[in-house]
C-alpha cells in the first residue's frame, strides 16, 4: 500500500476530508474554518470541495457551536466542531459537559450525540495567552465523554476518522506545537481496521523504565529515551492515545518488567491525569515497583507568558532528571 | 394561519436558500462630523434625535491630529518589530485610529475602560506607557500597566468577556452612589463585530439594562473576525441591537474622529447622569492583517481594501487642518518628527527589554503565595541547580 509523507496538520486534513466524502451527514464547523481554512490551515480546502453547508463558519460563540452542534446531532448529523485554541473551549465548558457529556445517560440510550470536538492544544509556539492552554483533565473527569489525543501523522490521519466514526461525543486532543513534524501516513486502509481508537501504544520497548506520554509529550519522551540509551538505560515509551477512557493493561505489563514508571504530561500535575495514572499503576504493580511513579508536568502557575514556556514545559532533561530520581530510589 | 400552513411554507424553500444581506442598509445613520474630503459637518441628529457637534479650539484638533499620527506611527513599528522576529505575534489598529483616539480623548479622568486586545490607541489616551503591550505580545509578560492606576484594564484575549467585567465595574459605580452629575463616573468596554455574538456580549447587554448601568459599549465594526465577514455574526446593523436589551444604539463613522469623538462624550455624559448603557457602533475597516499571523488576501479582495483607504481617519484630519488654515506644514512636520521619535525609542527599549528570570513563574499565582507553590518552587530551583553543579 501507498504511503505518503505528510505533516501531522495535512494528516488531519486528509483524514477530516476522508470522513467528510464518505458520510453526507458528517458537518464541520467553527471559526474560520471556510474560507481560511482554520487559523492553522488544519480545514484547508475542505470548504471549497464539500460547499459552505458541509463546511460551516460560525458566528463567534463557542457556547453556541457546541450547542447547535447537539441540535444537529439529535437530528442525525455528525458535527465535528473545532474550538480555535484550547484556551477558548471554557464558554463552551458548560454545554459540554452539562449537556453534551450527559445527553446519552439521561435519554436512556435513545439520544447519541456523535460530535467530535477538536481542540489545539498544549504550548510551545510562543502565543500569548490562552493559547497554550492544557484542559484535557477537566474533559477526562466527565463521565460521559471521550477524550483522545493525536501524536503522529499517522494516527492523526486514523483516529480523526475513528472519532467521527464514534457514537459518543469526543475530545479529540491535537497537539498543535507538532502541527508541523512530518511521517509517512498509510491513507488507504479503512479507518474501521486500523489500531483501535481508545487502545494505548507501545511507540518503543525497552527493559530499564516506562514512560508515558500522549499528545505533544510523545515526541519529547522518544527523544528523552534517544538521549537515555546512549547512557545505556532502555526506555520503554507508551503512548497513552486515550485520555478517557485509560487503557493501561499494557502499561501494568510493562512497569511489572521495569519496575520504574514516569508519566510526562503538559498539564500541571496538581490534580492531572498523571494522578490518576500513578495511582492506578501503584494499585496494579506495587509489589513490582522499585521506586513511586514519578510525574513531569506543568507546574500550579497558570500557563506563563511565552519567554518562560521553555522553562514551564517538560523537556527531556526533565524527563531524564525524573528517570534518574526513579533509579536513585 | 391555520395549523400546518407554516410547515408547509418552511418546506416548500429549499434547503440551500439564503437570504440576502443587505451590506450597507443602515448608512444614513451614520453619524459623521467630519468627511472623507475634509469637509467639516456643523451638527448631526442620530437616530433617537440625540444631537451631535463638537466645539474645539484650533489647539485641539491639532492635538487630535497629533494623536492620530503618532497611534499609527508606533503601530507600525511594533508590526516592523514582529516582522523582524522581536514580538511573538501583533494586532494592528491600522484603519481604527479615528474610532480609538476619538472615543479614548472622550474619556474624562475618572472613566474607567475595557479593553481587548486591539486598543493601543486608547491606551494611549488613557497616558500609559506605549510600550506597554508589547511585554504581552513579545512574551515577557501579561501586560504590565497597573489597571486602576491608569483606569485602564488588563488586554482581554477571550474575545467578549471584558464586556461582562465592565458592566459589574459599573455596577459597582452605581452602588458606589458615583452617578449623577458631571463627576459622575462611567464605563467604557471595547469589542469587536465578531465578540458581538458570544453569549457574555449579549449577557452583559441584559445586565447592563436591567441594572441601568452607567456604561458604554464601544464596538469597533471593522468588518471582520478574523476571515469572518460581518453578515456571520449578524443580521442586522449591530447598533440596533440594543433595541432588543432596551437601550439606545447608535453607528458612528468610526474614521471620523470628531463623531467618534461627539457620540463617545455624549453617551458616557449620559451613563455618568445616571441614564444608563449605550451601544456605539464604529463603523470603520481593518487595514492591515487581524494579526501578523493572518492572511487577509484568503477572504478580502483588494477593491474592497482600496475603496476603505479613501476614507482613511487621518487624511481627512489633515485635509481639514489645510484647508481652515489650522495648520501648517511646520507643524506637519514637526508631527511626523515626533512620531518618528517616539518610535524609535520604543524600538530601542523593545530591543533591550529583558527575558524573565525563570523563578518569575511562580510569582503571584495567589496573593499570599501557597504551599504546593513554594514546594514546586524549591524542586525547580534544585533542579536549576543541579545543572550548574553538573558544569563544572
Ligand atoms: C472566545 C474566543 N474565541 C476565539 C478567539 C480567537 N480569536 C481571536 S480574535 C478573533 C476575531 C475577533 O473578531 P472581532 O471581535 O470582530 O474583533 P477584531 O479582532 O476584528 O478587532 C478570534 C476568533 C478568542 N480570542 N476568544
Amino acid at each position: 500500500m501507498m504511503a505518503e509523507t505528510l505533516t501531522l496538520g495535512k494528516a488531519l486534513n486528509a483524514g477530516l476530508r476522508r470522513a467528510l466524502d464518505s458520510d453526507s451527514k458528517v458537518v464541520l464547523m467553527g471559526e474560520d474554518v471556510g474560507k481560511l481554512g482554520g487559523v492553522f490551515r488544519i480545514t484547508d480546502g475542505l470548504q471549497k470541495d464539500f460547499g459552505e453547508d458541509r463546511v460551516i463558519d460560525t458566528p463567534l460563540a463557542e457556547s453556541g457551536i457546541i450547542g447547535t452542534a447537539v441540535g444537529l446531532a439529535i437530528r442525525g448529523f455528525r458535527p465535528i466542531c473545532e474550538i480555535q485554541f484550547d484556551g477558548f473551549v471554557y464558554p463552551a465548558y458548560d454545554q459540554i459537559v452539562s449537556q453534551v457529556a450527559k445527553m446519552h445517560y439521561r435519554s436512556q440510550g435513545k439520544v447519541k450525540l456523535p460530535i467530535v470536538i477538536r481542540i489545539p492544544f498544549g504550548g510551545g509556539i510562543g502565543a500569548v495567552e490562552h493559547h497554550s492552554e492544557s484542559p484535557e483533565a477537566y474533559f477526562s473527569h466527565t463521565a460521559g465523554l471521550k477524550v483522545v489525543a493525536c501524536s503522529n501523522p499517522q494516527d492523526a490521519y486514523t483516529m480523526i476518522q475513528q472519532a467521527v466514526l464514534s457514537d459518543d461525543p469526543i475530545i479529540f486532543l491535537e497537539p498543535k506545537r507538532r502541527y508541523w513534524e512530518k511521517a509517512p501516513v498509510e491513507l488507504e486502509a479503512p479507518p474501521g481496521t486500523a489500531y483501535p481508537l481508545h487502545a494505548a501504544r507501545t511507540v518503543r520497548p525497552g527493559s530499564d523504565a516506562t514512560v508515558l506520554a500522549y499528545g505533544p509529550m510523545v515526541r519529547t519522551a522518544l527523544d528523552a529515551a534517544t538521549a537515555a540509551a546512549e547512557e545505556g538505560r532502555e526506555l520503554e515509551v507508551i503512548d497513552l492515545r486515550s485520555l478517557s477512557p485509560l487503557d493501561l493493561a499494557g502499561t501494568y505489563e510493562s512497569v511489572r518488567r521495569t519496575g520504574r514508571c514516569v508519566v510526562v504530561h503538559e498539564a500541571p500535575t496538581n490534580l492531572g491525569l498523571g494522578a490518576e495514572i500513578a495511582a492506578r499503576i501503584t494499585e496494579e504493580c506495587f509489589y513490582s515497583l522499585e521506586a513511586p511513579v514519578l510525574r513531569v508536568g506543568g507546574f500550579n502557575t497558570p500557563y506563563p507568558a511565552a519567554r518562560l514556556e521553555e522553562e514551564y514545559l517538560p523537556d527531556l532533561d526533565r524527563v531524564l532528571d525524573a528517570v534518574d530520581r526513579a533509579f536513585g530510589w | 394561519m391555520a395549523k400546518g400552513e407554516r410547515g408547509t411554507a418552511t418546506r416548500a424553500r429549499p434547503a440551500t436558500a439564503r437570504r440576502r444581506v443587505t451590506k450597507n442598509a443602515a448608512d444614513p445613520e451614520l453619524v459623521q462630523l467630519l468627511t472623507p474630503d475634509g469637509e467639516r459637518i456643523d451638527r448631526v441628529t442620530g437616530p433617537d434625535g440625540t444631537q451631535y457637534t463638537v466645539d474645539f479650539t484650533d489647539a485641539e484638533y491639532r492635538a487630535l491630529y497629533r494623536d492620530l499620527v503618532v497611534v499609527r506611527k508606533l503601530d507600525a513599528e511594533a508590526t516592523a518589530l514582529q516582522r523582524q522576529g522581536e514580538l511573538g505575534i501583533w494586532a494592528s489598529l491600522l484603519g481604527q485610529e479615528a474610532a480609538q483616539v476619538g472615543s479614548g480623548r472622550a474619556l474624562r479622568e475618572q472613566d474607567m475602560a475595557f479593553p481587548t486586545y486591539r486598543e493601543h490607541g486608547v491606551l494611549y489616551c488613557r497616558g500609559i506607557d506605549p510600550i506597554m503591550p508589547l511585554g504581552l505580545f513579545r512574551g515577557v509578560d501579561q501586560g504590565g500597566w497597573d489597571p486602576n492606576e491608569f483606569k485602564f484594564n488588563m488586554y482581554t484575549i477571550v474575545i467578549g468577556a471584558q464586556t461582562l467585567h465592565a458592566t459589574g465595574y459599573a455596577m459597582g459605580i452605581t452602588m458606589d452612589g458615583k452617578v449623577g452629575g458631571d463627576d459622575g463616573e462611567a464605563v467604557i468596554a471595547y469589542f469587536g463585530d465578531g465578540a458581538s455574538a458570544q453569549g457574555d456580549v449579549n449577557e452583559a447587554f441584559v445586565w447592563s439594562s436591567v441594572f441601568n448601568a452607567p456604561i458604554v459599549f464601544f464596538c469597533q465594526n471593522n468588518q471582520y473576525a478574523i476571515s469572518e465577514p460581518l453578515e456571520r455574526q449578524t443580521r442586522i446593523p449591530l447598533y440596533q441591537r440594543s433595541s432588543g436589551f432596551g437601550f439606545p444604539g447608535v453607528r458612528v463613522d468610526g474614521n471620523d474622529v470628531l463623531a467618534s469623538y461627539a457620540v463617545t462624550r455624549t453617551a458616557l455624559d449620559n451613563a455618568r447622569h445616571g441614564q444608563g448603557p449605550t451601544l456605539i457602533e464604529a463603523y470603520t475597516y481593518r487595514m492591515g492583517a487581524h494579526t501578523t499571523s493572518d492572511d487577509p488576501t484568503r477572504y478580502r479582495i483588494a477593491s474592497e481594501v482600496e475603496a476603505w483607504q479613501a476614507k482613511d481617519p487621518i487624511a481627512r484630519v489633515r485635509a481639514f487642518l489645510e484647508k481652515q488654515q489650522i495648520a501648517d506644514a511646520d507643524f506637519f512636520a514637526e508631527v511626523d518628527a515626533q512620531a518618528k521619535r517616539d518610535a524609535v525609542h520604543l524600538r530601542e527599549r523593545v530591543l533591550s527589554m529583558p527575558d524573565p528570570q525563570p523563578g518569575a513563574l511562580f510569582d503571584h499565582v495567589y496573593a499570599h503565595g501557597s504551599p504546593l507553590l513554594d514546594t514546586e518552587r524549591a524542586q525547580f530551583e534544585r533542579y536549576l541547580a543541579s545543572f550548574e553543579e553538573g558544569s563544572h
